[in-house]
C-alpha cells in the first residue's frame, strides 16, 4: 500500500526534486483543519496512482524553508512536481475528481 | 461495495453527521457521502465554544472527528466522493457520485456550505498569495505583518482575533456600522489593542504583484476611496449552500437553501434536509446536528410507513 512519505527541509531536493516520476507534495500543518480534510483524499491517489506518481507531504511548521521557498502562504497547498519544477498549484480544498484531472495532466 | 441503503446522507458536517448517528442506531442500513474528512465546515474552527457539553471549548476538528467516530460505531458506512445529482425513479431515489450511482428509499442532504467570495479584482489571481479563507490556517504566515479581515460576523470576528496573535495588526473591515457577531466576540474585539475597524466600508479591489499589498476601500457613506498596505487579507463574508447540483430537483430559495417543513422534508417524499443547506437554519453546529437528528427520526417514519 502506497501512502504520501513525509519530507523535511533536509531531504526535499532528493526526494522530490530529483525524483524520477512525478511528486505531489501537499503542504499541511496540524493546525489546519483543512488539510486533515484533504489527507485522506490524497491516501486515495497515492494508491490509485502507485508507481506512476509518487506522494510526499511537508508540515509547513516543522520545514519553514521549503514552504518560503515555493511561497506557501496558505495551506493546504498542493503543488506537483515533474522533473524538479512545479507544474500544478492547488490552493484549499478540492475534491478528488478535480484532483485526478490535474494528475492525469501531469501524465500526458 | 453495496449501492443500495434504506438511507443516504449527502456532507458529513454536524448535521449529516448526526443524522448518520441517528439512523444507524434506528438499524437502518445508512450510507454517508462525504467530499473529505468529516467535520464539515466546523474543522475551520480553532476553538468551538458554543457547543453544549464542552465548557472549555473543543477544537472543531475533534468535534467533527468525534461525532464521526460515534456514528461509525453504530455502522454507519462513509465514502469520499461527490454527490453530483439526485434522480427519482418511481419511489427510490438515485445520488449520483463521481464514484458512480447508490439508491436509497430516503436522502437526507446535508451538504452544507461554503465561504462566499468577494468577487473583485485580484481575489482569485491572489489566493495562496495573501488571499485566504481560513485564519486558522495560515495566520502563521503573517507574522508581524499588517492584516485585513472583510466581514463583521462570528466568524470574521474569530479570525481577527485569532489573527491578532500572530499578525502586527488587524483591521476588520465591515460593509454596515456595527457587527453582527455575538456581543461576546464583540466585547473581546473591542478590547483587543491590535484590532481596528473600518465601518460602511467595502473592500473594492486587491492589488500586488506576485503577493498581496493594498487593497482599495470605498466608505459607502461619505463616499470616500481609499488605499490600504496589507500583506493578507481574510474574507469572512458568509457562506454560500451547496446546491447548484440540486437545481432543477428541489425547490431552493433565493439564496439557494433547500426549503423545508419542521420536520426537514423538502417537497420530494423521502428527502429531508438538514443543517446549512436549508432555508431558515440556525447556521450553528449545535442547530445543524439539531436539524441532522430530526431528519432521521423522520427519515426513518418514512421508511417504517413504506414498508
Amino acid at each position: 500500500m502506497s501512502k504520501p512519505i513525509a519530507v523535511d527541509d533536509s531531504n526535499f531536493d532528493q526526494m522530490v526534486l530529483q525524483a524520477d516520476i512525478p511528486v505531489l507534495v501537499d503542504f499541511w500543518a496540524a493546525w489546519c483543519g483543512p488539510c486533515r480534510m484533504v489527507a485522506p483524499v490524497v491516501e486515495e491517489l497515492a494508491q490509485a496512482y502507485e508507481g506512476r506518481i509518487s506522494f510526499a507531504k511537508v508540515d509547513v511548521d516543522q520545514n519553514p524553508k521549503t514552504a518560503s521557498r515555493y511561497g506557501i502562504m496558505s495551506i493546504p497547498t498542493l503543488l506537483l512536481f515533474k522533473k524538479g519544477e512545479p507544474v500544478s498549484h492547488i490552493v484549499g480544498f478540492r475534491p478528488k475528481a478535480d484532483l485526478k484531472k490535474s494528475l492525469d495532466a501531469a501524465l500526458e | 461495495m453495496n449501492k443500495d441503503y434504506e438511507v443516504i446522507i449527502i456532507g458529513g458536517g454536524p448535521a449529516g453527521l448526526t443524522a448518520g448517528l441517528y439512523a444507524s442506531r434506528a438499524r437502518l442500513n445508512t450510507l454517508l457521502l462525504e467530499k473529505g474528512l468529516a467535520g464539515g465546515q466546523i474543522v475551520n474552527a480553532e476553538r468551538v465554544e458554543n457547543y453544549p457539553g464542552f465548557p472549555d471549548g473543543i477544537s472543531g476538528f475533534d468535534l467533527g472527528s468525534s461525532m464521526h467516530q460515534q456514528a461509525e460505531k453504530y455502522g454507519l458506512t462513509t465514502i469520499i466522493t461527490e454527490a453530483t445529482g439526485i434522480e427519482l425513479h418511481g419511489g427510490q431515489k438515485v445520488v449520483k457520485t463521481t464514484e458512480g450511482d447508490f439508491t436509497a428509499k430516503t436522502v437526507i442532504i446535508a451538504s452544507g456550505s461554503e465561504r462566499h467570495k468577494l468577487g473583485i479584482p485580484g481575489e482569485e489571481e491572489l489566493t495562496g498569495k495573501g488571499v485566504s479563507y481560513c485564519a486558522t490556517c495560515d495566520a502563521t504566515f503573517f507574522r508581524e505583518q499588517p492584516v485585513a479581515v472583510v466581514g463583521g460576523g462570528d466568524s470574521a470576528i474569530t479570525e481577527a482575533l485569532h489573527l491578532a496573535k500572530f499578525a502586527s495588526g488587524v483591521t476588520v473591515i465591515h460593509r454596515r456600522h456595527q457587527l453582527r457577531a455575538s456581543r461576546i466576540l464583540q466585547e473581546k474585539a473591542f478590547s483587543e489593542p491590535k484590532i481596528e475597524f473600518l465601518w460602511d466600508t467595502i473592500v473594492e479591489k486587491i492589488e500586488g504583484g506576485d503577493l498581496v499589498r493594498r487593497i482599495g476601500l470605498h466608505q459607502v457613506i461619505t463616499g470616500e476611496k481609499s488605499a490600504l498596505e496589507i500583506a493578507g487579507i481574510f474574507i469572512s463574508i458568509g457562506l454560500k449552500p451547496n446546491t447548484d447540483y440540486l437545481k432543477g430537483i428541489l425547490p431552493l430559495d433565493a439564496a439557494g437553501h433547500i426549503i423545508t417543513n419542521e420536520k426537514m422534508e423538502t417537497e420530494i417524499p423521502g428527502i429531508f434536509a438538514a443543517g446549512d443547506v436549508r432555508h431558515a437554519s440556525g447556521r450553528q453546529a449545535i442547530t445543524a446536528a439539531g436539524d441532522g437528528a430530526t431528519a432521521a427520526i423522520y427519515a426513518e417514519k418514512f421508511i417504517t410507513e413504506q414498508d
